[in-house]
């Protein structure tokens, strides 16, 4: 993080699985160095021996008692969220040839 | 008298508990008064006027048998477009989920619910939460009601405004920065985040997990108090919820505790980037407090300025994490495009997200990418544990924080549209709060000379939301800023 970096927006769109058109990678990358530009600020501080914080409380693992099943909603009630479902299945464009 | 909608719930408990009013008649002022306003205001991305009317009915009938629930029953609260309410529409302002319908109640709607209020429409907000403007919601741009040219803040953008409009009686949004006190500020409302972990975040479609809270927007503290009250609690849906913890009877605690406390300002917030109106406003408030017999200890919260770019990382790593649901498989936008698994993907997700929340995606997914992760995500963290000492050690000293809320008043729309840096900013007082897990409110102080609200924010000690509360009303009763109402 010493020098501005120059973010490789076709590479990291990629990571993301968004698609982006050439006139919003060209948007968004000069936008993205700024940004990344103005985060060197953090270098500025010493943070040697420091722990890192995930999260403002302790968070420990939560282990349930035990895993009953309980109510649920229907097959048909969370397949007809999909864009596309048959027979309580969610449809999608053909994995394997 | 004010027009009904635009009274407190402490006083419309009052009349509704004495049979004056009728949850209906209330019900239908507020629906009346927003088919009136909400085209110049445009907070509700949708309402169901009938549905709201049978649940006032219902709050009718228990009030007659004798068996009124709380003092929250049979009062219209408004619901941010981020929170799952049973068979509306959720919709997170995104074309994303457009034509999602949520088959269950978030923990807080539910609670709300059992205390008996009305819920009340749908409002919106920057795109999944997105924002300081609600300028990037994918359906319409939500107007400031004392200047319908300026922004109403962000990204509760929808819910302060129609709260200020007296299309609510109360509202909840959600503050992952500020998201519920810079717009609560802007638009001359009360405006409140608790402590991490006070209320539960199931419902609640996730932006940034570990900032996330839910929170009440209200015309006076004592009523913010009052929902915060009814929503607290440990969830067993949400492992990330806490028991309730220190002074929870709030409505004791705004009448018993006077002072005077010891209160914190921190110099690093009046200075660079702040208004001179704001910060000739809050050094009237701090005045205030100090002719009150408040001592006021000049503070310092060294790490502040760092505040900005720690959560910017924290914020997106997470965001790019929690929004990789969004695949066009199982309930959010499909691209019709779509080919093969792959371009079900992008396809999908470059049509439905909008450029704010590309932007955060893809810049979140860039600081844990291999090769960044140390040199920002951890680094951030790192730098976020000493932001949440310097709060601890101020806390040693004393009660409570006083703040700007926003260091600008209400800006025009399209002022920082293309400036997304600018817009970041607009959060800088706000946000080391989310990062410390802390509790803070804005209650309104007093106006500009071109008659926009500004917020005074009073930061609390973890799970010390009585102290707060306290603090913030002590104020409110010091003036009037909070019966003041926009021209619609």
């Amino acid at each position: 993080m010493s020098e501005t970096p120059h973010i490789d927006i076709d590479y990291v769109a990629n990571l993301a699985r968004i698609e982006l058109s050439d006139q919003e990678k060209k948007k968004l990358g000069g936008q993205l160095d700024d940004i990344l530009g103005y985060f060197e600020k953090l270098n500025s501080v010493n943070v040697d021996g420091v722990e890192p914080l995930a999260h403002a409380h302790a968070v420990n693992n939560i282990w349930r008692e035990g895993d009953e099943p309980g109510p649920t909603y229907s097959p048909e009630v969370l397949t007809g969220m999909a864009p596309e479902s048959r027979d309580n299945q969610v449809v999608v464009p053909k994995v394997v040839e | 008298m004010p027009e009904t909608y635009f009274k407190t719930i402490a006083e419309l408990s009052a009349v509704l508990e004495a049979g004056e009013l009728t949850s209906v008649q209330l019900t239908q002022a507020v629906i009346d008064r927003t088919a009136a306003v909400d085209e110049k205001v445009k907070a509700f991305l949708s309402y169901d006027a009938g549905d709201a009317l049978a649940q006032a009915k219902a709050s009718d009938e228990r009030r007659a048998a004798g068996k009124a629930l709380s003092k929250l029953d049979g009062i219209p609260v408004g619901i941010k477009d981020v929170l799952a309410v049973k068979d509306q529409p959720l919709g997170c302002a995104s074309k994303m989920l457009e034509n999602y319908v949520s088959p269950y109640d978030a923990t807080c709607v539910a609670k709300l619910r059992e205390a008996g209020a009305i819920i009340w429409g749908r409002l919106n907000m920057d795109e999944f939460a997105m924002g300081s403007s609600t300028e990037n919601s994918a359906h319409q741009t939500t107007a400031n009601p004392w200047d319908l040219e300026t922004i109403p803040g962000g990204s509760s953008g929808g819910s302060a405004a129609a709260l200020a409009a007296g299309e609510a009686i109360a509202t909840l949004g959600t503050d992952t920065g500020g998201s519920i006190r810079q717009p609560a500020a802007l638009c001359g409302v009360v405006g409140m985040k608790p402590t991490y972990g006070m209320v539960s975040r199931y419902g609640l479609v996730a932006f940034a997990s570990s900032l996330d809270q839910v929170g009440p927007f209200a015309r006076t503290v004592e009523d913010a108090a009052i929902l915060l009250e009814a929503m607290l609690g440990k969830d067993d849906l949400d492992s990330t919820s806490i028991a309730p913890q220190g002074d929870t009877d709030y409505a004791a605690a705004l009448k018993e505790k006077k002072g005077p406390w010891k209160l914190g300002v921190p110099r690093e917030f009046f200075g660079e980037g702040i208004d001179p109106e704001v910060k000739a406003n809050i050094e009237q408030a701090i005045d205030w407090y100090k002719s009150q017999g408040c001592e006021i200890v000049d503070i310092s919260l060294p790490h502040s300025d760092l505040a900005v770019p720690v959560y910017y990382i924290v914020a997106t790593a997470e965001a790019s994490s929690n929004l990789a649901r969004f695949d066009g498989v199982r309930y959010s936008h499909r691209s019709e495009e779509a080919k093969d698994a792959l371009t079900l993907f992008t396809k999908s997700r470059g049509e439905g997200f909008g450029d704010e929340v590309k932007r955060r995606i893809i810049l979140g997914t860039y600081v844990l990418s291999s090769g960044y992760y140390d040199a920002y995500y951890k680094r951030a963290q790192k730098v976020r544990r000493l932001i949440l000492g310097d709060f601890e050690k101020a806390f040693e000293q004393v009660d409570a924080i006083l703040t700007p809320t926003s260091p600008t008043p209400a800006f025009k729309r399209g002022e920082r549209a293309d400036d997304p840096l600018a817009m970041y900013l607009s959060d800088v007082y706000t946000i080391s709060v989310n990062l410390a897990g802390l509790p803070a409110i804005s209650v309104p102080s007093g106006f500009t000379e071109s008659g926009l609200p500004v917020g005074l924010q009073v930061i609390g000690k973890a799970f010390g939301e009585a102290d707060m509360f306290a603090v913030a009303h002590a104020f409110e009763q010091g003036h009037d800023y909070h019966k003041q109402t926009p021209n619609l």
